[in-house]
């Protein structure tokens, strides 16, 4: 399997990345050139693996559903790019344009 | 005991005995680091291994603490993506540039709590991903051994950290050999616990099905020093931690009588170069000398190690970070809106093999791909471990084989992303399968030292040191040339 242009520009929105259109053909290249490699998944027979799989995880433990919380030495908002009133600030969403300065 | 000039080479062992019945103190020690530091040029302009250290901090830290535990005074270097409440967790990225945790990882705090002093932060390849610590964006670190080499990587900056005597010790992190590789290019020790062994509480997140902690050190014996200090039960903080106490990993035995040690043909293809080949045979001979009995062994699967680690890495990795979203710490640049602000941070702060791993992972992971990449590369994961309980089952102990192909490379040498990844061709394997590992020096090819490599069963640590120890014991010096 091979990935375009169009595909680049795709899983780049997806994953929140801002790739410059000059790089989208260095890209390209460059995940073919290893998606090539993977390749050699295909020539593996599926029949019977997920029972492999599932036999390699049997017994795998599971913690409890709990988690600690972790004191912090030092406050959110010495480290948070911007926050007010213990909230983390973000730009106003682009569906709230029409509803008025109310941030 | 009659005072050495230099306590570092010493060793671990050695040091924090000393500082035990006070005939150094912990800040000679640490002073002794820091001079190391300066003279083997340590910083940007040298070997570029340590991204962040605090001379008076880290002899206020040796002054004040206790004398005790099983590391009093020993200084450690820690790779920037161990979260510590001083100096940076940068994890080698701008995305991160100058962020301090606001808490300790579990590893940190053991080690404080045994008497290690934290002299740096290690560069390391942005967020792990790399082979050659070239990387970071802070700049390449350089090989103690010969300074127009890559150290290995991903925790390049440890394992030149210890090579160049600032530390005994140093934590690295491993997710398909990232410790092992490092360790053989730099002519060192490296370990990869069995995962769950070492709590990653405090680790950022690679990918996390396959995510240790490991350690560094200068010689066997320092390793599972260190390694005694840091396994066991974390179960409250990280829920891969294994819930068992861990065993005792340094012996004084140096026998092998009954053990079985394999020799997979997968790992000594022809492609081998003969000057390799050869360091190995010559470490099999001395693993027999010390009573070892070898089997020549298959582990079949192991041609698809490599497609399934990167498929299984990036996409994990496309999930961890994700949380890089200028929101919460680290950079944040403003754009259009909220996804603009989300895609300006992202782009500008991370580099171009984490944005390269970050698009693979989440295509791997997208609707239509899924089954052909993700789920497949799961499942043949399963036929990688099951080829190595197969070999246990038939009765062998442990695997010996070389842990690199080639000894460190020129920075600069490979452009390919690719062949970049065929680096970690012998190692991914042990993470895959989830099985302990460890590199230690068995050698020199044209001056460059030269890793052997020793794999376990799960939690079968106490074997491969017991391995280790004997053929460390066996070499001596030849080890080093």
């Amino acid at each position: 399997m091979a990935v375009s242009k169009d595909d680049v520009r795709h899983i780049a929105g997806l994953a929140r990345v801002g790739v410059p259109e000059e790089r989208l053909d260095g890209l390209v290249a460059e995940l073919n050139g290893i998606l090539g490699h993977m390749d050699a998944l295909e020539r593996v027979p599926s029949r019977g693996l997920a029972e492999i799989a599932d036999a390699t995880r049997a017994g795998m433990p599971l913690g409890a559903d709990a988690r600690t919380s972790v004191p912090l030495e030092r406050a959110r908002d010495e480290f948070a790019p911007l926050m007010r009133d213990g909230f983390f600030l973000v730009p106003r969403l682009a569906t709230h344009d029409d509803a008025g300065d109310a941030s | 005991m009659s005072a050495p000039r230099e306590w570092i080479p010493a060793g671990a062992a050695s040091i924090a005995a000393a500082v035990r019945e006070r005939t150094v103190s912990a800040t000679d020690i640490v002073r002794e680091s820091f001079d190391r530091a300066v003279a083997v040029k340590a910083g940007a302009d040298g070997l570029n291994c340590i991204l962040s250290s605090d001379r008076d901090a880290s002899l206020r830290a040796a002054e004040s603490h206790p004398v005790g535990g099983a590391l009093a005074g020993v200084p450690v270097v820690l790779k920037d993506n161990i979260a510590t409440t001083t100096l940076t967790t940068s994890c080698g990225s701008k995305i991160l540039e100058g962020y301090i945790s606001p808490y300790n990882a579990t590893v940190a705090t053991k080690l404080h709590q045994a008497g290690a002093i934290l002299v740096g932060k290690a560069n390391m390849d942005e967020f792990a991903m790399g082979s050659s610590t070239e990387f970071s964006a802070f700049g390449p670190a350089r090989n103690p051994l010969d300074t127009s080499r890559v150290p290995g990587g991903s925790s390049g900056g440890s394992a030149a950290a210890v090579a160049a005597g600032l530390a005994p010790i140093a934590l690295g992190s491993e997710t398909g050999g990232s410790v092992r590789q490092p360790a053989a290019f730099c002519g060192i020790v490296g370990v990869k616990p069995t995962y769950g062994l070492i709590s990653r509480f405090g680790l950022v997140a690679f990918a996390s099905s396959l995510d240790n902690i490991g350690v560094f050190g200068r010689t066997v014996d320092d390793s599972a020093l260190a390694m005694q200090v840091l396994a066991g039960d974390d179960t409250t903080h990280d829920a891969t931690s294994a819930p068992r106490p861990a065993p005792t990993y340094r012996t004084d035995s140096r026998d092998l009588t009954g053990l079985v040690i394999g020799k997979p043909r997968e790992y000594f293809p022809e492609s081998l170069p003969a000057l390799m080949r050869e360091q190995c045979d010559r470490a099999i001979d001395a693993l027999k000398a010390r009573g070892a009995t070898f089997r020549d062994v298959s582990l079949p699967h192991t041609d698809l190690a490599l497609p399934v680690y990167y498929i299984i890495a990036p996409a994990e990795c496309s999930a961890n970070l994700a949380r890089f979203d200028g929101v919460r710490y680290g950079m944040r640049i403003d754009g259009d809106g909220l996804r603009g602000m989300y895609e300006a941070t992202r782009s500008k702060g991370f580099g171009a093999e984490v944005t390269r791993r970050i698009l693979l992972g989440t295509y791997v992971l997208s609707a239509g791909y899924f089954d052909a990449y993700y789920r497949k590369a799961m499942e043949v994961r399963a036929l990688i471990t099951k080829d190595f309980t197969d070999v246990w089952a038939s009765g062998v102990h442990a695997l010996f084989t070389p842990t690199t192909a080639s000894p460190a490379f020129h920075i600069g040498a490979i452009s390919d992303p690719y062949e970049m990844y065929l680096c970690d061709l012998f190692t991914v394997s042990a993470n895959l399968a989830e099985v302990p590992a460890m590199s230690l020096p068995i050698g020199r090819v044209q001056g460059l030292p030269v890793g052997g490599q020793v794999i376990a069963p799960k939690f079968g640590e106490v074997n491969m040191f017991r391995v280790a120890y004997a053929l460390e014991s066996e070499l001596g010096a030849e080890a080093h040339r």
